[in-house]
C-alpha cells in the first residue's frame, strides 16, 4: 500500500537555523523554538536600522536577485533595501512583461540565473509553488516572497515581530485574520506561525472567501464579523481584490464593506487598544475605512513595514550564513 | 498469390491458465496455440510437428489485457506518444487491446480518422487499437458527430475524453441516438463550470498547498444527472475512471435499480490518495485528481462488490514541458500502460482483491463493456496472451519504462507481479 507521508510533519523553514535546507519556502510546520531565535534576531536588526549603522560587511561580494513575476514595490524594496544595508549586489528582475511573454519557461530562467551564480534569490510568482519548483533547480537560496494563494513567510515573520513588539508575546493572544482568507498567501503564512506560537487565531469571512477545510489548521472560523473580533488583541486586514466581485464571490463593493469592512464602530468589538494591521496596499473604504487604517495608537500599519527590512535582513542573514556554510559572506 | 509467415505452433506448459470468460482456473495446464489462435487447452494427443514449447515455470498465463481508456498523442501530438510507442509500452505491460480517446488533433469525429487509427494499430503488430468516436463535432459538447458513420468505421464506443459533455440536452439525445447503434456513451465525470480552474481536491490540502480546488461533489453531480439522463433515453451509460465515494454509491443504487450503467476506475484511484501532490508534485497532477484517503478505500471497496466493473490505465502521455511548471499550469495525466498490471497486483497482494477478480477487471470485462470478442482463452480465439510472475517485484523507474512518455506517477513504487512475455496473434511482442 502506497501512502505517502501527510506533508504537514517536516519543517521546512530555514534552513540556516538548523543547517539543513537552504531555503525559505514556507512556514508551515516551522517549530517555535526555531521562531523566538529568529525574531530575536530580527529585533536586532530593528535596532541597527533605527541607530543608522549598517553591516555591509555582512553580505559583501554576494549577490541577490529580486525576481518578481507580479509587481509589487512594497516587498521588492524591502527586499532591496535588505540586501544593500548588508552589503549585497542587489539586482532587480521583473519578469512579468518581458521573457514569460516570450515563452521562456520558470526553467529556463532559473538556467540563466545559475549562469550568473547567483547567490540569493527572491521570488515572487503568481502561481502557487513556482519558487519550490525554482528552488529545486538553481544553486542559490531562494526566499518565497509570496506564490500565489499558497505562502508569504516573510510577510508572517513580520506581522509575528510587530505583534510581539507591541504586545510582548504571541502566546494566548486573540488574533482575527479578516477578509479574502481563500485567496490569501498572508493568511495561510500567518496561521501557520501564529498557532505554532500559541495563538489563538480566527478567521473571519464570508464563507466564499473562506477556504475549504481552514479549521483543520488550527482555526476558528466566524461568518460575522462582529463576533469575530469580540476580544481580539490584533485585527489582521487583508486586502480584497477587485477581481473577487467579477468573479461573483461578493457582489459588491459596499456590502463587502458593510458587513466585512473594519470602522471605529466594529474595532470597538476589539479588545481596548487592539492592534491594527493589513499587509497593503490598502483598498480605504472597501476592506478598511481611514479612520482606523490611519489610526495613530491602534494602526501599527506603518510599523510593519519598518518591521518588514528587519525581518528581510534577518532572512538574508540567516540563508547566506547557510550559502557559505556559516562563515560570514 | 502472397502468403503470411505464422508463427509455428506454440505449447505453453508448466502455467497456470486464468480466464475470466470462461471461469478457467487451472494450475500446472498447457495451451497450445496455433495459426495466431488458442486451439486447445491441455491438448490430448499427437501435437503437431516443429511445435515450440515455452516451459512458464509455474506462472500465470492470461488472455492479453484489454485497456479501455488510453491516450496517445496520435494525430497531432506525436512527440508526447506515437501508436508505435504506445504499442510498446502496451506491450510490457501485457496489454494487447486499447481504446483510445478521440481528443487528438484533428479530434477523431470523422469516420476516416477511426479507419486511420486501426490501420496505424495493426500496423504495429503488436495492439489492437480502438478509437473512441468523439460524441460531440470537435468535443466541444454541441452538436452530436456523425455516431452512426463512425461507429461503422470501427469506433468501439463514444465519448468526448477528457472533456465532460456539460449541456445536459445534448447528453440525452447523444445517449438516445448512440441506443440507436447499440453504442455505449462514456463521461468523463466532472461537472466543468465546478471544475473549472482547479487543480487538486478542494480540501485541507489543497488550501495548504493554496491550490484552486474542485469539489469532490463535481463527480457526483455529473454521475447523478447522467444516471437519470441514462434512465430517460434507455441508452448505455459508461462512467470512466470514477474516483469518489459519492460516484461509486450512485453508481451501485443504480444498478440495483436496473440502469444500464457501467464504470471503470484507474490504478492511481486505488493505489494512490492526495497527499501524493505533496510539495506540488506535478507528476501526481491528474484529472480527475487524486483523493483523499477515504475515498481510495471506498474505490477499493467498490472493486471487491463488483460496482466497478472494469480497470483501465487512463494512460495520459505528457512531456517534461508540459509537468515542469507551477503546478495549477502543469497539464494533468499520467502514463499508466506499463503499470496496469503491477499495480492492480498490488491490490491482490494486500488481499483487497482475489486474483481471478483483478484479471477479469483487467480483460473479460472491458472485453465485454467494449463488446469485444478477445480477452478470453476459449479454444478459437485470437491468440492474445499474457504470461506473468504475480510475485517478482521490480520498482517502477520513470526514464527507463518502455515507450516515450515517461510521466508516470508511481516513480519509485515497488511491485510485486511483472510481466514475462505478451502474444498477439500468438507472435510473441514482450519479453524474450
Amino acid at each position: 500500500m502506497r501512502i505517502t507521508e501527510p506533508m504537514t510533519g517536516e519543517p521546512r523553514f530555514f534552513a540556516g537555523l538548523n543547517g539543513g535546507g537552504r531555503h525559505l519556502l514556507g512556514l508551515q510546520g516551522m517549530h517555535p523554538t526555531r521562531i523566538e531565535p529568529f525574531l530575536d534576531l530580527a529585533e536586532s536588526y530593528v535596532l541597527l536600522n533605527r541607530s543608522r549603522k549598517t553591516q555591509r560587511d555582512r553580505l559583501r561580494g554576494l549577490t541577490l536577485i529580486n525576481l518578481f513575476f507580479e509587481d509589487s514595490t512594497r516587498t521588492r524594496t524591502s527586499f532591496e533595501l535588505a540586501g544593500k544595508r548588508l552589503g549585497a549586489d542587489v539586482i532587480n528582475m521583473s519578469v512579468s512583461t518581458s521573457s514569460v511573454n516570450k515563452g521562456e519557461t520558470l526553467l529556463d530562467t532559473a538556467a540563466t540565473l545559475n549562469a550568473m551564480r547567483t547567490d540569493l534569490l527572491v521570488v515572487r510568482h503568481g502561481q502557487s509553488g513556482a519558487p519550490a519548483l525554482l528552488a529545486q533547480k538553481v544553486d542559490a537560496g531562494v526566499i518565497n516572497a509570496g506564490d500565489g494563494t499558497h505562502e508569504h513567510p516573510t510577510q508572517a515573520l513580520l506581522d509575528a515581530l510587530t505583534i510581539r513588539r507591541r504586545c510582548g508575546r504571541l502566546q494566548g493572544l486573540t488574533v482575527a485574520i479578516c477578509g479574502d482568507v481563500a485567496h490569501s498567501r498572508v493568511a495561510r503564512s500567518n496561521i501557520h506561525l501564529l498557532t505554532a506560537m500559541g495563538s489563538q487565531v480566527r478567521v473571519v469571512g464570508p464563507p466564499t472567501l473562506v477556504p475549504a477545510a481552514i479549521d483543520q489548521l488550527g482555526v476558528s472560523v466566524h461568518h460575522d464579523m462582529d463576533e469575530g473580533l469580540d476580544g481580539a488583541d490584533v485585527v489582521m486586514m487583508l486586502r480584497l481584490q477587485r477581481e473577487r466581485m467579477s468573479g461573483g464571490l461578493v457582489p459588491s463593493a459596499r456590502e463587502y464593506f458593510r458587513f466585512f469592512g473594519l470602522d471605529a464602530a466594529r474595532l470597538g468589538r476589539a479588545k481596548p487598544g487592539a492592534l491594527v494591521m493589513h499587509p497593503g496596499p490598502m483598498n480605504r473604504g472597501v476592506e478598511i475605512d481611514s479612520a482606523v487604517a490611519d489610526h495613530p495608537e491602534q494602526s501599527v500599519i506603518q510599523e510593519q513595514v519598518e518591521m518588514g527590512v528587519a525581518v528581510r535582513m534577518a532572512v538574508l542573514d540567516m540563508l547566506a550564513r547557510a550559502q557559505t556554510g556559516g562563515r560570514p559572506g | 498469390m502472397t502468403s503470411i509467415t505464422l508463427p509455428p505452433a506454440l505449447l505453453f506448459e508448466n502455467v497456470r491458465l486464468l480466464d475470466a470468460a470462461s471461469g478457467l482456473d487451472r494450475p500446472d495446464a498447457r495451451l497450445l496455440v496455433r495459426d495466431g489462435r488458442i486451439e486447445a487447452i491441455d491438448p490430448a494427443g499427437e501435437l503437431p510437428a516443429g511445435i515450440e514449447r515455452l516451459d512458464g515455470g509455474g506462472a500465470v498465463l492470461c488472455p492479453g489485457l484489454v485497456d479501455m481508456r488510453v491516450s496517445i498523442g496520435e494525430p497531432g501530438a506525436e512527440y508526447r506518444e506515437t501508436v508505435s510507442s504506445a504499442a510498446r509500452a502496451a506491450a510490457s505491460g501485457g496489454i494487447t487491446t486499447i481504446a483510445v480517446l478521440p481528443n487528438t488533433e484533428p479530434v477523431i469525429d470523422d469516420p476516416a480518422l477511426v479507419r486511420l487509427l486501426r490501420a496505424r494499430g495493426e500496423e504495429t503488430g503488436a495492439v489492437t487499437v480502438l478509437p473512441y468516436g468523439a460524441v460531440t463535432k470537435g468535443c466541444r459538447g454541441e452538436e452530436l458527430a456523425e455516431l452512426g458513420l463512425l461507429r461503422e468505421a470501427g469506433a468501439v464506443a463514444f465519448t468526448d475524453g477528457v472533456r465532460a459533455v456539460a449541456d445536459a440536452r445534448v447528453m440525452r439525445l447523444a445517449l438516445s441516438y448512440a441506443r440507436g447503434f447499440g453504442a455505449t456513451v462514456t463521461q468523463h465525470p466532472e461537472d466543468p463550470a465546478l471544475g473549472r480552474g482547479g487543480s487538486a481536491t478542494e480540501g485541507e490540502l489543497a488550501t495548504r498547498l493554496g491550490l484552486p480546488g474542485i469539489p469532490a461533489a463535481a463527480e457526483a453531480i455529473l454521475v447523478a444527472r447522467d444516471l437519470r439522463l441514462a434512465r430517460l433515453s434507455g441508452g448505455r451509460l459508461h462512467i470512466a475512471h470514477v474516483s469518489t465515494a459519492e460516484a461509486v454509491a450512485l453508481i451501485r443504487d443504480a444498478k440495483r435499480n436496473g440502469i444500464a450503467v457501467s464504470c471503470d476506475t484507474a490504478p492511481p484511484y486505488f493505489d494512490l490518495n492526495e497527499t501524493a501532490i505533496g510539495d506540488f508534485r506535478t507528476y501526481a497532477k491528474l484529472s480527475p485528481p487524486l483523493r483523499p484517503e477515504s475515498d481510495r478505500l471506498a474505490i477499493c471497496e467498490a472493486l471487491a462488490d463488483g460496482t466497478i466493473d472494469a480497470i483501465a490505465s487512463d494512460h495520459t502521455p505528457r512531456d517534461p514541458d508540459d509537468k515542469r511548471l507551477p503546478f495549477a499550469q502543469a497539464s494533468a495525466g499520467g502514463i499508466g500502460l506499463q503499470t496496469l498490471l503491477g499495480v492492480t497486483l498490488a491490490r491482490v497482494h494486500d488481499g483487497t482483491l482475489p486474483l481471478p477478480r483483478a484479471i477479469e477487471l483487467l480483460t473479460a470485462a472491458p472485453a465485454r463493456l467494449l463488446g469485444l470478442e478477445t480477452g478470453t482463452l476459449r479454444p478459437g480465439a485470437a491468440a492474445d496472451l499474457c504470461l506473468f510472475d504475480p510475485e517478482r517485484a521490480w520498482r517502477v523507474a520513470a526514464g527507463q519504462l518502455p515507450g516515450r512518455a515517461q510521466n508516470t506517477p508511481f516513480d519509485g513504487r515497488a511491485l510485486e507481479g511483472r510481466v514475462l512475455g505478451t502474444w498477439k496473434n500468438g507472435r510473441r511482442v514482450f519479453g524474450t
